[in-house]
Parts: structure tokens; C-alpha cells; sequence
């Protein structure tokens, strides 16, 4: 039987994350860039108690189930992008190291009505180093506020975009992406342009 | 009730109606470090019969190169469980694997470069 090793056959899987507050419209925003309806998947995570379940004196672990919506855009023969939504309990998804590791950039979106909702995300990618962009969902009724205020509201670095888009509209949807990847790029060329500390003697 | 169109004793309402981990014999570590974006292929080789019935739906999404993601998402099992049914597979030959290429990371500006023109395509 003929068998094939494989090795020719398998793409490169890349990993984006799209996170922020609850009811924001991460699982919509997936849903308008894949070319699979969103799927959700589980993990089971051990957690020593964390968080504010106070469980003063006893100590033992516990596990709890975090879900995630994502979705897959075939990039070429060689790379497919799996997109990640993040769930609401913030505090979960932060322990599920495998999620973030290797994440090539984040979409955190927010919304101006509750801008609050994304600031642990904000502080998440800034600590671990993971390039992002907020983009301002736009519910239908908002009062549109400008970049700026939404940069000085989330105290972001001066590098970090600000975009508007409507979560729901694929083509203002798949805009954010490119935008994202325009912007990990030039974090890119800026890295390389940066001398390194200690490079020349 | 259960769906009936389901091997999974999977109820709408309820999720689940067996313990994740029963799924897996009670094992909780899969034998192979396999991560979510871990691609997974049938080799063509079968697998061999003392493996249950929800290898035989895993190996059944392996169709092609798929996501350990993936198939955890429509087996509707936790990821560790999926990975620990695909390593099974992949001991016994019927699934090959492959992990996210270190290559692809995001600091290189050609896999960045590709993304893009990929993105702008589709609109």
C-alpha cells in the first residue's frame, strides 16, 4: 500500500488571538473572517486556587473548564491561520499557556461602553510581549470617539494602532487582520533597526 | 435525551453524559507532547482493534491535514482527551503528526508578507 510520510503534506499552522471583554463580539468577528463556521473547543485546567475564590486553609486544586471559539483561514499550501476568541472569564484563559505561546499577535476589541472589560487583555499582551491592536467595535448607537481618546482611556504604548470596525462585516473584519499584520511587521522592521545592547564593541 | 444520531452519548442540554477522562481510559497526560495546532493526518495504515470507538471517530476527521483543535472541537471532548485518543493513533501507526513549524514564528517578515497578500486577496 503506497504510505505516505507526510512530510510534504503539512501545512504550517499560525495563531492569532482575538480577545476582550465579554459580549464584545470576539466569536462574531471570528465567524466573519474563517471559512468555517467558529468552533469551540475545551481544555480542563488544574488551578491551585486562584483568583478571588478564597479558600483560606484549604489548599488543594481544583479543575475547571475553559472554552474557546476559533476559527482557520487557509493562508497558502504552506500556512494556515487559526484565529482564537477568547472567553469571557479572563481570569481562565490567561492560565492556558499553550493558547498563547507561539501567538503570532492579539485583536483586542473593545467597546467604548465598557472600555474596562479590556483592560487585562491590554496588560496581558503587553507583559508577555505579544503585539496587538485595539479595534473599537461599533455598536450601532455609539457616540464615536477618536483614536486618541481610546489610547489615552487604556494608557496604550504610542506604537499600539487604534482602529474602528464593525465586527459583524466581514470585509471591516478582515481590514483589523490586515492592519494587525501590517503592524507586526513594522514592529518587525523597528526591532531590526534598534541596535542591540552589547552588539558592537 | 441523547441524540441518536450520535455514538457520543452527547446530550444537547447536558453536554457530555460520560466524564471526560472515562473517554480516555482514566489516562490524564497524553504520551507525545502534542500542542492544539498540532496537525494531524491518517497514514492509511489501520488502527489497530483493541482501540475504542472514539479513535475510530478521530481518525475518521483525519482525513486530511486537521488542527488537534479541530478535532477536539467536533468530537466535543477537551483537548487533553483528543490528544491522548490521537497519540494512541500515532503509536499505533494510523496517524501521523506534525508540530506548529518553528519557522512560522512571528518575527519572520516572509511568513508576515504572505499573510498579507493572503488577507488582501480575499477581499
Amino acid at each position: 500500500m503506497p504510505y505516505n510520510d507526510g512530510s510534504d503534506i503539512f501545512p504550517s499552522a499560525l495563531k492569532l488571538l482575538i480577545a476582550g471583554g465579554f459580549g464584545v463580539g470576539k466569536t462574531t468577528f471570528v465567524g466573519s473572517v474563517s471559512e468555517i463556521a467558529p468552533l469551540r473547543t475545551e481544555e480542563i485546567l488544574t488551578t491551585a486556587s486562584i483568583g478571588t475564590d478564597d479558600l483560606s486553609g484549604v489548599e488543594r486544586k481544583s479543575t475547571t473548564t475553559v472554552a474557546m471559539d476559533f476559527g482557520r483561514i487557509t493562508i497558502s499550501s504552506e500556512y494556515v491561520l487559526y484565529l482564537f476568541g477568547t472567553p469571557g472569564q479572563e481570569r481562565f484563559w490567561f492560565m492556558w499557556d499553550e493558547l498563547c505561546n507561539g501567538a503570532m499577535g492579539a485583536v483586542v476589541l473593545a467597546d467604548t461602553r465598557r472600555l474596562e472589560d479590556c483592560f487585562a487583555a491590554v496588560d496581558f499582551f503587553e507583559s508577555r510581549g505579544i503585539a496587538f491592536l485595539v479595534a473599537v467595535n461599533e455598536f450601532d448607537l455609539d457616540y464615536r470617539y477618536e483614536p486618541d481618546d481610546v489610547r489615552g482611556a487604556l494608557d496604550l504604548k504610542p506604537e499600539t494602532p487604534v482602529i474602528f470596525c464593525d465586527a459583524r462585516d466581514r470585509k471591516s473584519a478582515h481590514g483589523v487582520l490586515i492592519s494587525l499584520t501590517k503592524h507586526l511587521l513594522d514592529s518587525q522592521i523597528a526591532r531590526d533597526t534598534v541596535p542591540h545592547n552589547g552588539a558592537s564593541a | 435525551m441523547p441524540s441518536t444520531d450520535d455514538e457520543h452519548w452527547f446530550d444537547d442540554a447536558a453536554g457530555r453524559l460520560i466524564r471526560p477522562y472515562t473517554v480516555s481510559n482514566g489516562r490524564t497526560e497524553p504520551t507525545l507532547r502534542m500542542e492544539l495546532l498540532s496537525l494531524v493526518m491518517a497514514t492509511g495504515r489501520p488502527a489497530h482493534n483493541q482501540l475504542g470507538p472514539d479513535h475510530s471517530l478521530a481518525l475518521g476527521l483525519c482525513g486530511q491535514p486537521t488542527s488537534v483543535a479541530e478535532i477536539a472541537a467536533r468530537l466535543r471532548l477537551p483537548a487533553v482527551v483528543t490528544k491522548i485518543l490521537l497519540c494512541d493513533l500515532v503509536d499505533c501507526g494510523a496517524v501521523d503528526t506534525r508540530a506548529p513549524d518553528p519557522i512560522a514564528d512571528p518575527t519572520n517578515p516572509a511568513v508576515l508578507e504572505t499573510i498579507l497578500d493572503a488577507l488582501q486577496r480575499r477581499l
